[in-house]
């Protein structure tokens, strides 16, 4: 359980898909003028990260992984299809949007009207993409706990899209220089939130923890990141190092 | 030039200013910012990026009147899937250091918009040379914004270029540390990327009046 909740607000605040990895920065960038268009733009990427992480997951774990062919056999354990991988995943997530697109349409002209021209917009928005590469790159290690991430990286994304685009709605009434009207007050903007959400990345590094439960942080913090992060608070330590040994020289 | 008529050098022309994949057609931005880190990154993206979009587009212009138009995203899809593929397996072999640093991020070229986006916008209608052309010209656009930011971020975050020291030792204060310049980390967290993109995106407009967007 505890497990779980950590995910979850893993996913939607210290990991956002926006703001941590910018994935599925063109239609971020691109339906956000209106609240409305963007709720229902939002809406269907949790739908689509909900339905393709877990069954991406099931298509990893039982095709893809080294030796996951076992089922069929013992003369398979060492196959490792894992270079198949891009292609598997981004068939499954074009024709689960397809066929959400058909069934909506069929079943709920309503939301098909809300939704539906936002739905092939979906299959190549990189968040989607992103979040099954990620579920495979992070070992994410139940089906549930795939499902849980699916939907939770949906939940920012969609929180995300949401902020922006009421921030875009009142910018509007704002004297913003010229040449940065539009795109570039969107980009600056979307950096001073990121930077804000750089602060959530402190959430989960309590001193309560179990030892167990910060090894899970590690393995699911983005590789670049956490490699990014530790040069620099290596830098920083040696720059604090140093200048205490300065003060101890000059104030001896 | 003697090798291309003038309609032809615009397309390859035409991307890297005018009319610039990241900074105007707001295309492949997701995987420009994250990875602008290091230079060297921003340099190895660029070229996966080239690959991918000369070779696609001419695969699709081929394919063009084949393709039935209710399942070309598919295809689309499928075809750049396969070519990036290739990329990975190639940096998974020859830089296997560079590959993890990049991690998702070359799988998410196959999700990046402009090579969709040039798909369905040029490669679509046009034969495979012009097709060709346009493929690398906006691959060309969008490296070389990969590579601005890419070099102002490693340049001024970490003082180093392709991870080499050129600013002096920040820890013995040699070079411009001496006269008390430090390096600065903001440049190194993922949002910097998003500011200086902003930045790039003011100047660029303030050049070229009419690229302003209307209020």
């Amino acid at each position: 359980m505890l497990e779980h909740l950590e995910l979850f607000f893993k996913s939607i605040f210290i990991d956002n898909m926006v703001f941590a990895v910018f994935l599925g920065m063109c239609s971020y960038l691109a339906v956000s003028k209106k609240v409305a268009t963007a709720v229902g733009l939002g809406a269907a990427v949790i739908f689509v990260l909900t339905v393709t992480v877990p069954l991406n997951w099931l298509l990893d774990q039982y095709i893809l992984q080294e030796g996951a062919l076992t089922w069929l056999g013992p003369e398979f354990a060492d196959y490792d299809l894992s270079f198949l991988s891009f292609i598997l995943f981004i068939a499954t997530i074009a024709t689960m949007v397809q066929l959400v697109e058909i069934v909506v349409e069929k079943f709920s002209p309503a939301l098909y009207n809300s939704l539906g021209i936002f739905l092939p917009l979906i299959a190549v928005n990189c968040a989607i993409l992103g979040g099954s590469l990620f579920m495979q790159a992070r070992e994410i290690s139940s089906f549930a706990l795939a499902l849980n991430y699916g939907f939770s990286s949906g939940i920012g994304w969609f929180l995300a899209i949401l902020a922006i685009a009421a921030i875009r709605e009142k910018i509007r009434y704002s004297a913003v220089p010229a040449p940065l009207r539009g795109l570039g007050i969107t980009f600056i903007i979307t950096g001073l939130m990121g930077i804000g959400f750089q602060s959530f990345g402190g959430m989960l590094t309590g001193d309560n923890e179990p030892p167990a439960a910060e090894e899970v942080v590690e393995t699911i913090a983005p590789v670049d990141l956490k490699e990014l992060t530790q040069d620099q608070t290596e830098t920083e330590k040696d720059q604090e190092t140093e200048e205490t040994n300065k003060d101890l020289v000059l104030n001896p | 030039m003697a090798l291309l008529s003038k309609k032809d050098a615009n397309l390859i022309l035409d991307p890297l200013a005018d009319n610039n994949p990241i900074t105007i057609q707001v295309l492949g931005i997701c995987s420009a910012l994250a990875i602008t880190a290091e230079l060297k990154a921003s340099v190895v993206m660029s070229i996966s990026v080239l690959f991918v979009m000369g070779l696609g587009n001419v695969v699709i212009s081929l394919l063009r009147n084949l393709i039935p138009s209710k399942i070309r995203i598919i295809v689309q899809l499928i075809v750049i899937a396969a070519l990036v593929i290739i990329v990975d397996q190639v940096l998974k072999a020859f830089a296997y250091e560079l590959s993890k640093t990049l991690s998702v991020f070359v799988g998410l070229i196959i999700t990046n918009c402009i090579i969709m986006g040039r798909f369905e916008a040029f490669a679509l209608g046009n034969g495979p040379w012009r097709s060709f052309l346009d493929g690398i010209g906006n691959a060309f656009g969008y490296g070389i914004i990969l590579i601005i930011v890419g070099f102002l971020r490693e340049l001024l975050g970490s003082g180093t270029l392709f991870g080499i020291p050129v600013l002096g030792d920040p820890i013995a204060k040699t070079g411009l540390y001496a006269f008390g310049y430090e390096n600065n980390g903001f440049m190194i967290i993922p949002p910097a990327a998003l500011i200086v993109v902003g930045v790039l995106i003011w100047i660029q407009r303030a050049q070229n009046k009419s690229l302003i967007e209307e209020a």
